[in-house]
């Protein structure tokens, strides 16, 4: 005997306690069985695009903050590194050191917000949210030292970053280093062998290698598909190149698989950092860039490695103080468009995981 | 083996309930309840002794009724809403206005008919900057040629009404010169830390460079 | 009115007695009343407060198991904020949505706190210290917190609100599945006690319970979990998923009513964990035998925040598994194990099983506990090994 049901249609969000920001997710449920997932964008378009066409070179810098606020020093090492491309600037040494330890450290918070929020969705009533929240605090601490503000940092410039980092910067940097570990080794064995987690996130969302490719995923969304594409390693920019380290690679797609490539990678960024702090050497910070500039005419596409993806600016220049256009590959947005393949035939409390495993930012997919 | 995850995960949970040493995700501002201890500690003094000497506040603060002001401290770069300006150094050239990507500096001047020592041909009339649209991003403090204009050091502007947060020129007179060493290496350099208290006028805190005319000529006129 | 057994904290007869002394003779006729009214009303508020200040005890330290540090602004390290929190949820406006059905809307929260006032009724407290001794006590408890569910699904439906709505389906799947593992978790109780009245039931615990069936213990425990709806099985409210399940429409007073209800039942469920399984009101006899009974009440309620604090929850179709299959197949085996053991233990004049009987009961059923854990483990472990794709992964609308 089979019951006739008939499909509901929810709107989950704008406003929900777990879409991340202003995100609409129209979904058709049989019971609790996800049969179509309609997304709805746009919540919250600012026009940074638009915006960064009457803004000059350096002003920018202070919109790409606002992309995604939870890895604001990638985006503007993402954005700095298009206009020196575009201009040909040689970047001092030390420069691009203190760039990658900030992108770095970037990295980690970004991840153990991630983290946080996705075992907040699993139903974990906020311990480990708040564990996750008390390691980046101590990072954004150390931002407040080296750039005197923890969220919109707007440190870096065209040609370096503004001004050096202060001898208080590296103390507190070495007892983050020292503990750091630990308390990653706390967050893994209160998540990650918790057999809850595990029965609600093992085989959940499965992506394959071929349709995460096809879907130009990127960013741990395509590593935990078991595809080895990180861009410091496969297009080394900055000194990554003189950099060892791993770029973890999942094995299933699916959403511990994503879990655990940000865990891993959460080390791996410690790793690197520790590199940067030996090898780094005096020397200016900043090249000799004017204030106002003017690139030659022309474009540049130009991405990283930022902690959700490969975000990438593509400017053109038709050499007055603001670009014609700049165009925002954001690793967020991109990230989303396979939702339907990810979502479709799963309950609802799994939608809401793949959905916290995605570690989407809103402010970066409505740009 | 199953099942091991969450009695790990108890303990690690645990662990976090009783150990003291445990960093705290919350800081309390801008006073914190304190305990016998604590308070004892802020005396100086030996708990015991200290309790017996004054045992209405021993009691007091055992039953969490007494709170002692808390600050968090603050890197000397912090970039802070109250901005600190100086008169003296100030041209009036509007260069901040102009790099302010949101335009929230309005800056209009008159011809001061005083004698012309640097710096003093205009008075300024208006500066106002509204803080209700400012992101605090500090381009207009590096845009400033005489190193008039600073981030401030506080963040305690809460107002009832928006054009309460308008920071006019008499306002920025007054207000104390506590300046962020944000994008000033001079000031770092002298070891200035706003979060002190102190104030700095405006004839200490001298340019970290002075190019010559050549250096000048390279820098701008070549390119 | 038979009225010796006058001692206790809270009794009948004692409350009766005064009263008889201070009431005027012209109102004598009313004595039964008014002792009536006045113990339902001093344990009632008893259990209100104390729900009032395990909300603030629940704050404090799931706050202090994330290093928070919870609420500690309003008096003494905080205590007074349940106050303020009613105060500011008595204030709210009362907001009713314009499609729901209003009758059923309103009597819902009413008939909760009602259901989960009432099972404290039987609940003997101290030796002679109960509101009425019911001989079917624990039949009562049964069809009492049965009812829970009636008045979740009211709510749920009531509010024509398509979240609260998924919510009051859960709460009845799941509340409905979890009542059989707890009933046959009961009955291995009945087996051993030979009563269904509490208050025998406490006093036929030689030992406490809980060592002679750990198994029943757990399914026991498991289940009451699953019934008040908390983590790990706290998918009716599913803050994550529902925004808060059945009572997403509720405002103002009502929500007020609805959250001292829901607050209530970890204190009541942990009131009849103790009462069936850890000895209830026993204790050495240097300290009154309420003060015995709520440090067993608090020891449970403070092992179900810890766990609250820390385990994120399984998804509907798992908890319905967990029901289905390891809960109710350990409650039979317990259930059966411990028929057996009472068929050779028992005494066959009197009925009852000796202290050193419990012991070796609580021996035999202590390995089995440990054998089948052991075994259950390595079971679902290989499974989970082996484990693809989920079946139910359809694809109907393309
Ligand atoms: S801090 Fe930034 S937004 Fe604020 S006034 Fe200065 S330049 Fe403008
Ligand atoms: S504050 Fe600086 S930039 Fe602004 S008008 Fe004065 S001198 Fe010019």
């Amino acid at each position: 005997m089979s019951i006739r049901t008939e499909p509901v249609t929810i709107n989950l969000g704008p406003q929900h306690p777990s879409t991340h920001g202003v995100f609409r997710l129209r979904v058709t449920f049989d019971g609790e069985t996800v049969v179509d997932v309609d997304p709805v964008f746009g919540y919250m378009h600012r026009g940074t695009e638009k915006l960064a066409e009457t803004r000059s070179y350096v002003q920018i810098v202070t919109l790409t903050d606002r992309l995604d606020w939870v890895s604001s020093m990638s985006n503007n090492l993402a954005y700095v590194r298009a206009v020196e491309a575009l201009c040909e600037i040689e970047v001092p040494q030390r420069a691009q050191f203190l760039r990658v330890i900030a992108a770095e450290l970037q990295r980690i918070a970004s991840h153990l917000m991630a983290t946080g929020f996705l075992v907040n969705d699993m139903g974990a009533f906020a311990t480990p949210l708040m564990y996750c929240f008390r390691e980046r605090e101590r990072i954004l601490d150390l931002f407040e030292i080296l750039c005197g503000a923890r969220i919109t940092l707007s440190y870096m410039r065209p040609g370096g970053v503004f001004q050096d980092a202060p001898k208080a910067f590296w103390d507190n940097l070495d007892a983050l280093m020292k503990e750091m570990p630990i308390y990653i080794d706390e967050l893994e064995s209160l998540v990650t062998t918790n057999e809850i987690v595990l029965a609600r996130s093992k085989n959940v969302g499965v992506l394959t290698a071929e349709q995460s490719i096809n879907g130009s995923l990127s960013g741990p969304m395509l590593r935990a598909s078991s595809v080895d594409w990180d861009i410091r390693k496969s297009n080394p920019y900055e000194i990554y190149d003189k950099l060892n380290f791993e770029v973890p690679i999942g094995k299933n797609g699916d959403v511990f698989d994503r879990y655990l490539v940000r865990i891993k990678e959460m080390r791996e960024s410690l790793k690197i950092i520790g590199q940067c702090v030996d090898m780094i050497s005096e020397g200016p910070v900043r090249a000799d860039v004017p204030y106002n500039i003017r690139p030659p005419a022309g474009d540049i596409y130009s991405s990283i490695e930022a902690p959700k993806g490969e975000l990438g600016f593509y400017l053109v220049s038709d050499q007055s103080i603001s670009p014609y256009r700049c165009k925002i590959r954001s690793p967020s947005f991109m990230n989303l468009s396979l939702l339907r393949e990810m979502l479709v035939g799963w309950k609802m409390s799994d939608l809401i995981v793949i959905l916290g495993s995605v570690d989407f930012v809103m402010g970066e997919v409505d740009r | 083996m199953y099942g091991l995850g969450l009695l790990k995960g108890l303990i690690v949970t645990m662990k976090n309930l009783i150990s003291p040493g445990r960093m705290f995700t919350i800081h309390q501002y801008p006073d914190r309840k304190i305990s016998p201890l604590g308070l004892s500690k802020l005396e100086g003094k030996n708990v015991i002794s200290w309790g017996i000497n004054n045992p209405v506040k021993f009691l007091k603060s055992l039953l969490g009724l007494i709170s002692v002001p808390d600050k968090i401290a603050q890197s000397p770069r912090f970039r802070g809403q109250e901005f600190t300006w100086y008169e003296q150094r100030c041209t009036g050239c509007a260069s901040c206005a102009k790099y302010c990507p949101l335009g929230i500096i309005k800056i209009v001047t008159s011809p001061s008919g005083k004698a012309v020592p640097e710096g003093q041909k205009y008075a300024i009339d208006v500066f106002d900057i509204d803080i209700g649209r400012c992101m605090f991003c500090g381009l207009c403090v590096e845009a400033c040629p005489y190193d008039a204009l600073h981030m401030g050091s506080g963040f305690e502007e809460g107002t009832y009404q928006r054009k309460d947060l308008v920071i006019n020129v008499d306002r920025l007179k007054s207000a104390p010169k506590k300046p962020s060493t944000w994008f000033r290496p001079q000031l770092e350099e002298l070891g200035y830390d706003p979060d002190s208290g102190d104030e700095i006028t405006w004839d200490q805190i001298g340019r970290h460079e002075r190019p010559s005319l050549s250096d000048q000529e390279d820098k701008w006129v070549k390119r | 009115m038979m009225c010796e057994q006058a001692e206790g904290l809270v009794n009948f007869c004692r409350i009766y007695k005064i009263y008889e002394f201070i009431l005027p003779s012209w109102l004598s006729s009313f004595t039964y009343f008014f002792s009536a009214i006045t113990l339902a009303l001093t344990v009632i508020n008893i259990l209100i407060i104390s729900t009032a200040l395990y909300t603030w005890f629940e704050r404090r330290t799931l706050a202090r198991f994330q290093s928070r540090l919870g609420p500690n602004r309003w008096g003494p390290f905080g205590i007074l904020q349940p106050i303020a929190d009613v105060i500011k949820a008595i204030t709210k406006e009362d907001t009713v949505p314009e499609s729901a059905d209003k009758v059923v809307f309103n009597m819902a929260p009413i008939l909760l706190i009602i259901t989960t006032l009432l099972v404290i009724i039987v609940i003997p407290l101290g030796p002679n210290s109960f509101m009425g001794s019911l001989n079917i006590g624990i039949i009562f408890i049964i069809g009492i917190t049965s009812m829970n569910t009636i008045s979740i699904f009211m709510g749920g439906w009531a509010s024509r609100n398509k979240y609260a709505m998924f919510g009051a389906m859960r709460s009845v799947a799941m509340l409905i599945t979890y009542e059989i593992p707890m009933g046959i978790a009961i009955v291995g109780i009945l087996l051993l006690s030979n009563s269904l009245a509490l208050s025998d039931i406490v006093l036929s615990q030689t030992i406490p319970f809980f060592i002679i069936q750990p198994i029943g213990f757990f399914v026991f425990f498991a289940a009451s979990i699953a019934e008040i709806s908390r983590t790990p099985f706290d998918q009716i409210e599913a803050e994550s998923e529902l925004g808060s399940g059945f009572h997403t429409e509720y405002s103002g007073i009502k929500f007020a009513i609805i959250t001292l209800a829901e607050f209530m039942a970890p204190i009541i469920s942990a009131i009849v964990i103790t009462t069936l399984y850890l000895g209830g009101f026993k204790g050495p006899s240097i300290l009154p035998a309420e003060f015995w009974f709520s440090i067993k009440v608090f020891g449970v309620i403070f092992f179900m925040l810890w766990i609250r604090a820390t385990w994120p929850r399984l998804r509907i179709d798992q908890i319905m598994n967990f029901a289905w299959k390891p809960l109710f197949g350990l409650g039979l085996f317990n259930l059966f194990s411990i028929a057996i053991e009472v068929f050779v233990f028992q005494d066959k004049v009197t009925g009852f099983i000796s202290t050193s009987h419990y012991w070796i009961m609580a021996g035999i059923n202590w390995v089995f506990a440990i054998l089948l854990f052991f075994g259950i483990t390595q079971i679902i472990g290989n499974k989970n090994k082996e484990k693809i794709k989920h079946s139910y992964k359809t694809n109907m609308i393309s």
